[in-house]
């Protein structure tokens, strides 16, 4: 997490006509940048170079099961939320090599893969995906076992976060605290203030390297009017969001209803398809995958992503712990908004929204759950599903 | 493996087209490979070397479709240590099996202009309604990676990393966009296995179930979503009847939808 070193957060504008300066600045920097761009009808985040390979112009509708573009005649940066892509897939990669092994004779030698070490930044990261990185580092980087690949992936990242103003219908950030105004763990954040006859960039530094970047940068320092007028975007926009999840005692409430018939119901609409957990920026399970060549001569050990909605994820000796779609859904709806606490002292959700817009069925965990709450606690009989 | 003979490896043709077969042939620069670690035994697509049994591995591609292929089957089961069945018909039916919705005999009588020589069971059946299998390789074709993951697990006594979880994991781990949600298209990824690292997402077409249902499907569920998307009820019975029409998660909710 870069660290804020900067005495005192400096606040500065940037006209959009000079963005180009802030990206050559980045890339001068030694970084590659990577950010959100038009791909196959979403924004996807990929490598980019221009500000033109941003999705200049174009909002996104999102709904549960549901994604579609809509092109404005507004030359907007970042009027959008977040896409199908999250950061995990350049840190903690969907297929990654972990080692490799040689035979020589009748012994083998191991080989560790070189350690990627990038020096990348990303761009346009929203308040929710903060949190989610700052989850995924304490979760990989904070306590006794290390990821090592993780670490140093993530250790010379450039964050520059954008402010939200245009939520999607899924969000909902607000019920977290997590957004929709990025409040720390980036170096520089962005607001993109467009109003008649203005438009641009209010840049908020949040470390010593974004302080360094903004020296080199065409601004002028932002007067009262400008801060103020960057604080309604981003108040505007948290007004806008109008999904909620209800976090009182939910913890508490999610065991009481653990044998609640809901479940079977939403089981009956879930596919067990895995996009929800492909999608989701915190969920990090994988499994560890070995392969060798016909010969045996070299064997691979390689971590891919795996999903609590497979029944191979719970094979024990003897089959599946979870063998049913119920108990696959309730581990996982579970594991993010309650068991998360006890194991990580936080919330496993962001309220990004992706997994109830990615879900094909469109199966909305703030929905469920909010049924589930609605619903009077009765101790009864379960057959232990 | 080293010193020993080489394992004898069979390959073995019922009704199908041989797509199968020629995965392996297309195999290429791996197929050097693979005839240097196993004896090709019997593989009358690339030569017609054919060496007695019995065989280590036999792979048996096509469904049972006549009395003649439901005797044969039991007589490769006996020569084989071990049966892998490969593709869509020789595990699920196949294409073939589309037949088994209506009666032959119509059929026959329509098509063939002499149809006393026809010889045809009623249904085309997978291979293990005959007899037992020890390991199936499913798709239409089948994925060459997947069949050398096979063998080079059977060489190297080692588990196939064969997943039978949805094509939706692996098209999210590829990275592509999802065509359900971004465009409406319907795509059967949701129930069916992966194996194909997930193709026809990737060049923006849904998915057509080659490789049947993955171990968890929600047909019923999925044929809800479809509604969702306006397709007709007809529409939908089409949806699920392709190569692997006859696998039973698919032929129920399909049949359910026909009523
Ligand atoms: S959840 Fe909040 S922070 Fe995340 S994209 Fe939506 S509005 Fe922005
Ligand atoms: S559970 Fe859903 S809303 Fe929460 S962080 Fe994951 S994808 Fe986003
Ligand atoms: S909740 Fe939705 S995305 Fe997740 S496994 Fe079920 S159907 Fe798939
Ligand atoms: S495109 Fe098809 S296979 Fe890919 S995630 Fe969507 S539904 Fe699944």
């Amino acid at each position: 997490m870069p660290v804020d070193t900067s005495p005192e957060k400096a606040i500065y504008v940037l006209e959009t006509g000079d963005f180009q300066t802030l990206l050559d600045a980045v890339m001068e920097r030694g970084h590659s940048i990577f950010g959100p761009v038009l791909r196959d009808g979403a924004i996807t985040y990929d490598a980019l170079h221009r500000d033109t390979d941003l999705p200049l112009g174009w909002n996104d509708r999102q709904q549960a099961g549901s994604y579609r573009l809509v092109k404005t005649k507004r030359k907007t940066f970042f009027a959008y939320a977040v896409g199908p892509h999250s950061w995990k897939k350049f840190l903690h990669p969907p297929s990654d090599m972990l080692c490799a092994a040689q035979r020589i004779d009748d012994r083998f030698s191991i080989n560790e893969p070189d350690r990627e070490h990038p020096r990348r930044a990303f761009l346009g990261v929203r308040s929710c995906e903060l949190h989610a990185l700052a989850i995924h580092d304490k979760i990989f980087t904070d306590g006794p076992f290390i990821n090592e690949a993780y670490r140093r992936r993530r250790q010379d990242i450039l964050i520059i976060a954008v402010n939200c103003s245009h939520p999607s219908e899924t969000c909902f950030c607000t019920s977290l605290q997590t957004g929709p105004r990025a409040t720390g763990g980036f170096d520089l954040a962005l607001t993109e203030v467009l109003t008649s006859g203005n438009h641009h960039f209010i840049i908020e530094t949040g470390s010593a390297a974004g302080a360094e970047l903004c020296a080199r940068l065409p601004v002028r320092k932002a007067a009262r009017t400008d801060i103020e007028a960057a604080e309604k975007v981003t108040s505007a926009a948290a007004k806008k969001i109008r999904r909620s999840l209800n976090t009182e005692e939910l913890r508490e409430t999610l065991d009481q209803k653990f044998s609640d018939p809901h479940w079977g119901q939403i089981a009956d609409r879930c596919l067990a398809c895995g996009n929800c957990t492909m999608v989701c920026p915190t969920c990090f399970c994988s499994t560890v995958e070995d392969t060798t060549t016909l010969t045996g001569e070299h064997a691979e050990r390689r971590l891919k992503w795996d999903s609590c909605f497979t029944a191979e994820f719970s094979y024990i000796h003897g089959g599946s712990i979870r063998s049913s779609t119920l108990s696959r859904y309730r581990q996982w709806l579970t594991h993010k908004l309650a068991y998360w606490f006890d194991q990580f002292g936080m919330c496993g959700c962001v309220g990004c929204g992706r997994c109830i817009t990615w879900c094909p069925a469109g199966i909305d965990l703030t929905e469920e759950t909010r049924k589930l709450q609605e619903k009077k606690f009765v101790i009864r009989r379960t057959n232990g599903r | 493996m080293a010193g020993k003979r080489k394992p004898k490896l069979a390959v073995w043709k019922f009704a199908s087209c041989d797509g199968c077969q020629l995965s392996l042939l297309d195999c290429e620069d791996e197929l050097l490979a693979v005839t240097g670690v196993v004896e090709i035994a019997n593989f009358p697509e690339a030569s017609r070397r054919v060496v007695g049994g019995p065989y280590d591995i036999s792979l048996v591609e096509g469904s049972i479709t006549t009395p003649h292929d439901a005797e044969r089957i039991h007589r490769v089961r006996r020569a084989s240590k071990l049966l892998i069945t490969i593709g869509a018909c020789a595990t699920a039916g196949g294409i073939q099996a589309l037949r088994n919705f209506a009666d032959v005999d119509d059929f026959i009588s329509i098509v063939y202009p002499s149809p006393q020589y026809i010889t045809a069971l009623a249904k085309s059946t997978p291979i293990s309604d005959h007899i037992p299998v020890d390991f199936e390789l499913r798709g239409c074709p089948i994925n060459k990676y997947q069949l050398l993951e096979v063998v080079g697990a059977l060489l190297n006594g080692r588990k196939p990393n064969i997943p039978p979880y949805s094509v939706c994991l692996e098209c999210k781990r590829r990275g592509t966009v999802c065509v359900l949600v971004a465009q409406g298209t319907p795509c059967l990824g949701p129930v069916t296995q992966a194996g194909c690292n997930a193709l026809c997402p990737s060049y923006n077409r849904g998915c057509y179930g080659c490789f049947g249902p993955q171990d968890s499907p929600n047909v019923a569920g999925f044929a809800a979503v479809l509604e969702q998307l306006n397709l007709r009820h007809d529409d939908i019975v089409r949806a699920l009847r392709g190569f692997n029409a006859f696998a039973e998660p698919f032929r129920k909710v399909s049949e359910a939808y026909e009523k």
